[in-house]
């Protein structure tokens, strides 16, 4: 099956129009000696019917587990509108809008994402995405350095409460250029970045200070105070939010006295499935002042020929089709299918629905924490305000009780041990607006069972 | 055909030359070289007090479809860069050797710069460009 | 395909409107008490309160106003743009896969981990590559991958001096720009008039300092390198490593493979050849394959198998990774589109495809010249794409490539990848792919012939094109100058206040 339409005839009358007599002698620049002899290792042809069997075997095989897994994906209520528009053939099956006049379906709806991104954070420019929120913490941090032109260090102070794999996104996407991340310590007690933690680096040539809110651990951190610290020393501020937050949270804009310069993020919140980790999206916006530095598509609204407002792509010599080698990315192909699919979610959520959906998440997370320290032998781990996510410790490892939970249908949360193992026998859990009161009460008593068994054997 | 006044130096990456009355060199890109590039939207210039080499990448122009390095012809340091262009760019495209000009320059000390063209020998390099 | 415009959403917004059903219920404010107030926003964000069918309509309207392949010829050169079938979409949205967390231990999973494995695997047979990760989101991170991938593997023996990629000066924008990303030093070599590399420049380009060259192959100008085995000698005796741009895979899938001409690293954009969608400007998906001396430096996760069950392999077992590329495992609901799409292939339909694409691209270009078109390359066979330069026409007509692009969607037609490669003046590069029918390359030659003679008779016809689109020809000079990138409220449509 390859989809191809032609008949016999066809494919004859083509040869006779190109004058050659078989489809093979279209090959014949190619030296005969490379040629392969066929495609062992793929297997044969599948139909349709046959495929849809297999992956609803394999489907099956992976089941629904309820999921208490957050640590920067997040399971939300997806309205079944976002997809069945999103997918229709004219957003699914067109491509970046080269051809602008054949494409302002698409740049209409970018313009509008820009916008509603661009509020969202309280900045004032959005570019049309990047490929996910980790390797836009790594753009963004390419980006600080191009913009900071009273620097020359290229040295970015990171916190250890920022997510660890983007941390470690950003050393591989950036670390070729050159710049140095530097790991900022933080409160074991606190779960956060201490006021004074940075007091170290006074004086110090330093580019730009990445500061995540919520940080890895769901844990508030004092945007106000690091904004400003920064700020004060010339060092540009890189945040990295979760969207769905900042219906709730001061948004990265209002940090401080002049608010942070960059805000980057994962967009998978807006409406996009967990899907194993992809295809989501990276949002990024800025202000105005460093728009020209900004990575990736960015549309604007413009005049046509007869004097109507029209959309466009627009700064392009900034991108690698036009600067090349002085590009400010490589990238090039976007997320543009999730960025409908969010402008569609965000479209139906507005300010009020999205408010909703934070704050129900949040109550859902406090009653999910306050079920689970009720049990015998489980504690909050860090004191102070979290948003939608929080880490608990129990008394024994817990890789061991995540494998029991995962036996009875409930993925647990995550273990920190791996990332964080300071923190010894800690858990990463959050609830969204889609857990119910019975799902939490489903984990807890399966969580004491579990403890249960683990001491009495 | 380009306009190549006959009063001043290029170079072979299409910037002019000026000397002015107080010994500062103005620069900016050719005639042929703002056709090329189409309307501009944007252009970098330097901040006074900058100290550039000979052949060093000073200013940026852009125009929706390329964007351009432009070169110090010559080694020394920025007295002016031409504030008129952040709002104004399309003036190297209507003026390029009046109100278009990019940077003005005191040369360093007995600097050391890139070869110079006289007008006739631009206008040659332009024609065998297909310009 | 519609013509009406339609305004901005947020000009349909009507304060304390919203689609109520989609959120959860008020957990009033009691559930947010514990939120620090100087943490707080103040003001709430621009986004628009419409009713859910307002939504569904305005987007569906806008949909409207997209050329897409599945509505219109899509011949976009060097982008493969062709039909995405049904089935990859439906099948890997079944819940199950959607639901699952990246975060989910092993054994949630096997089924995904299972299709990423034979995907793998697959994908190793048709590049004649020795091992692959499919994390990469797209084909310029992919490219990254592989480049980063060959630095790390000169520093690993010592070689600190290697730092220059070579690219042919007809490369692809992204080749340069991923050279810079991995802080390399690009090198340009000339292509002959044939459109091969100019194998002499090579030669005296490479050196102690030549970490590698990109290289695509059929090339951006839409031939076969025929002297790639001399190309890959040359490099590898200076000490370098090959490159594999996969973007023009399609024209070569089952016929040839990167591995045996000589590659070390390649990307395949998935997105392209294995006819994931493009989705109005991604996403992608731009997995590398490498041969065994590079494998040890592979971007993680990659997808192993201990005894009956998959895993991730991470870090940990790939101690001299590039490292992580990605927050999770790179766009995993395309790597499942592709396997799919390569599951209904099957070996016999691979073979097929780059048949197929072949055979349309040169009937189209053989129709084309009869036509009074000039190839760029008259002496070479097309491989899936080829280039048409209209330099004739803009100099006889005044009529450039740009304008008939333009004229070409009043005849509802996408227009063809234009002014790339730079290195030919006024080009199309057109690539029909395989699941073009016979009669649609026909119908494109008869709007091409269409348009040569109207831009005899009435150019400004073909100058001011195009006519029946949503909107007319569009001021990117204006768009560039007066940047006007976010909607702002006006007095007509005061919404409630912006943060």
């Amino acid at each position: 099956m390859a989809f191809i339409p032609h008949t016999r005839e066809d494919v004859q009358a083509m040869l006779a129009a190109i004058g050659v007599d078989g489809i093979e002698r279209l090959f014949d620049e190619i030296p005969a000696n490379l040629r392969l002899p066929s495609l062992a290792g793929v297997p044969e042809a599948a139909t349709e019917m046959e495929i849809g069997r297999l992956m609803a075997e394999r489907a099956r095989l992976d089941g629904r587990p309820l999921c208490f897994i957050g640590a920067g994906a997040y399971e939300h209520h997806i309205p079944a509108a976002v997809w069945a528009v999103a997918t229709r053939g004219e957003f699914y099956s067109a491509y970046t809008p080269y051809q602008a006049e054949a494409s302002q379906g698409t740049l209409q709806l970018l313009y509008e994402y820009q916008t509603m991104m661009a509020s969202l954070t309280g900045l004032e420019v959005s570019n049309a995405s990047l490929y996910d929120g980790a390797s836009a913490m790594g753009e963004a941090c390419l980006m600080a350095v191009r913009a900071n032109r009273k620097s020359r260090s290229q040295r970015i102070l990171v916190p250890t409460t920022v997510h660890p794999h983007y941390r470690a996104t950003a050393r591989a996407v950036a670390g070729n250029q050159g710049l140095v991340f530097e790991d900022v310590p933080y409160c074991t007690e606190e779960g956060c970045i201490p006021a004074g933690a940075l007091d170290r680096y006074d004086g110090q040539d330093i580019t730009a200070l990445v500061i995540q809110q919520p940080n890895f651990f769901g844990r508030l951190e004092d945007v106000d105070a690091l904004c400003d610290w920064a700020h004060a020393r010339n060092i540009l501020v890189v945040a990295v939010v979760n969207p769905t937050s900042l219906a709730l949270l001061k948004p990265p804009g209002q940090w401080g006295a002049r608010g942070a310069d960059i805000a980057v993020g994962e967009g998978q919140p807006l409406g996009v499935p967990l899907s194993s980790g992809g295809p989501y999206f990276g949002f990024m916006t800025a202000r105005m002042e460093h728009v020209r530095q900004m990575p990736g598509r960015i549309v604007g609204r413009t005049m046509d020929a007869a004097g109507r407002a029209g959309f466009t792509l627009t700064l392009q010599a900034r991108e690698q089709h036009i600067r090349r080698a002085k590009a400010t990315s490589n990238i090039c192909t976007n997320q543009g299918l999730l960025v409908t699919a969010a402008t569609i979610y965000l479209s139906l959520m507005g300010p009020a629905g999205l408010e909703r959906v934070a704050a129900a998440s949040h109550a859902r997370t406090r009653e999910l924490v306050a079920a689970l320290t009720r049990l015998p032998g489980v504690r909050r781990l860090f004191r102070g305000p979290v948003f939608h996510e929080e880490a608990i410790a129990l008394d024994r490892p817990v890789a061991p009780v995540l494998e029991k939970l995962a036996a009875r249908g409930i993925l647990g949360g995550l273990d920190l041990a791996e990332h964080h193992p300071e923190l010894g026998c800690a858990l990463l859990v959050c609830a969204t607006e889609t857990k119910t009161s019975a799902d939490i009460e489903r984990y807890a008593s399966a969580l004491a069972e579990c403890l249960r068994e683990a001491r009495a054997a | 055909m380009s306009n190549v006044p006959s009063d001043l130096k290029y170079t072979r990456t299409h910037e002019w030359l000026r000397t002015l009355p107080d010994g500062t060199v103005e620069v900016g890109i050719t005639d042929h070289a703002q056709h090329a590039l189409g309307d501009l939207v944007f252009a970098e210039v330097p901040e006074s007090g900058r100290k550039l080499a000979a052949g060093e990448p000073f200013a940026v122009v852009e125009s929706v479809k390329a964007a351009s390095d432009v070169y110090s012809p010559i080694a020394g340091e920025v007295t002016a860069g031409n504030p008129a262009l952040a709002s104004e760019p399309e003036a190297i495209n209507s003026d390029a050797y009046g109100k278009g000009w990019l940077m003005r320059l005191r040369p360093a000390a007995g600097a050391p710069s890139t070869p110079f063209l006289t007008a006739a020998e631009y206008e040659k390099l332009i024609a065998a460009e297909g310009g | 395909m519609t013509t009406r415009l339609e305004k901005p959403i947020f000009e349909h917004s009507v304060p304390g409107r919203g689609a109520e059903d989609q959120w959860p219920r008020d957990p009033g404010p009691a559930a947010t008490d514990d939120l620090p107030a100087a943490l707080r926003r103040r003001g709430r964000p621009l986004l628009p309160e419409v009713g859910e069918l307002e939504a569904v309509r305005h987007f569906t309207r806008l949909s409207q106003l997209n050329f897409s392949i599945d509505t219109h010829f899509y011949p976009l050169g060097s982008c493969t743009m062709k039909y995405n079938p049904k089935a990859c979409n439906s099948l890997a949205m079944l819940p199950e896969f959607l639901a699952r967390h990246p975060l989910a231990p092993e054994s949630v999973g096997q089924g995904f981990l299972a299709c990423m494995h034979e995907l793998q695997e697959m994908l190793k047979a048709v590049t004649g590559m020795q091992a692959v990760a499919l994390s990469p989101m797209a084909g310029a991170q992919g490219e990254f991958a592989g480049v980063a991938m060959i630095r790390a593997y000169h520093r690993a023996r010592g070689d600190l001096e290697r730092n220059e990629i070579i690219v042919p000066e007809a490369a692809h924008g992204t080749n340069p720009a991923t050279a810079t990303m991995c802080g390399c030093v690009v090198r340009e070599v000339p292509v002959n008039a044939d459109g091969d590399v100019d194998t002499h420049a090579l030669k005296a380009a490479v050196g102690p300092k030549t970490a590698g060259i990109m290289l695509t192959n059929p090339s951006t100008l839409g031939v076969f390198e025929r002297r790639i085995e001399e190309v890959a000698r040359t490099v590898h005796a200076a000490g370098g490593l090959l490159y594999y741009d996969g973007a023009n895979l399609n024209a070569i899938l089952g016929k040839v493979r990167p591995g045996d001409m000589g590659f070390d690293v390649i990307h395949v954009n998935l997105h392209k050849t294995f006819s994931t969608p493009h989705g109005g400007g991604g996403p992608g998906a731009g997995p590398v394959g490498v041969s065994a001396r590079l494998a040890p430096f592979l971007p993680v996760p990659v997808v192993g198998r201990r005894g009956e069950r998959y895993c991730l392999l991470t870090e940990r077992d790939l101690p001299q990774s590039i490292g992580r590329l990605s927050g999770y495992m790179g766009n995993a609901g395309v790597l499942l589109r592709a396997y799919i799409y390569m599951r209904m292939l099957g070996r016999e339909g691979m073979a097929k495809v780059s048949e197929h694409a072949t055979l349309n691209a040169n009937y189209l270009l053989a129709r084309l010249r009869s036509a009074g078109f000039d190839a760029a390359y008259p002496g070479r066979r097309a491989s899936h794409e080829f280039i048409i330069t209209l330099r004739r026409q803009a100099k006889e007509l005044g009529v450039t490539a740009m304008d008939f692009a333009k004229r070409l969607l009043d005849h509802g037609m996408h227009a063809p990848t234009t002014y790339f490669p730079l290195l030919v003046p006024e080009c199309f590069l057109i690539e029909p792919t395989e699941t073009e029918s016979k009669a649609a390359l026909d119908a494109f030659v008869a709007a091409m012939t269409e348009i040569l003679a109207e831009a005899a008779k009435e150019p400004e016809r073909v100058t001011g094109a195009p006519h029946t689109m949503p909107v007319r020809r569009l001021d990117d000079v204006r768009a560039a100058k007066h940047l006007d990138l976010t909607w702002k409220p006006t007095a007509a449509h005061a919404t409630p206040a912006t943060s």
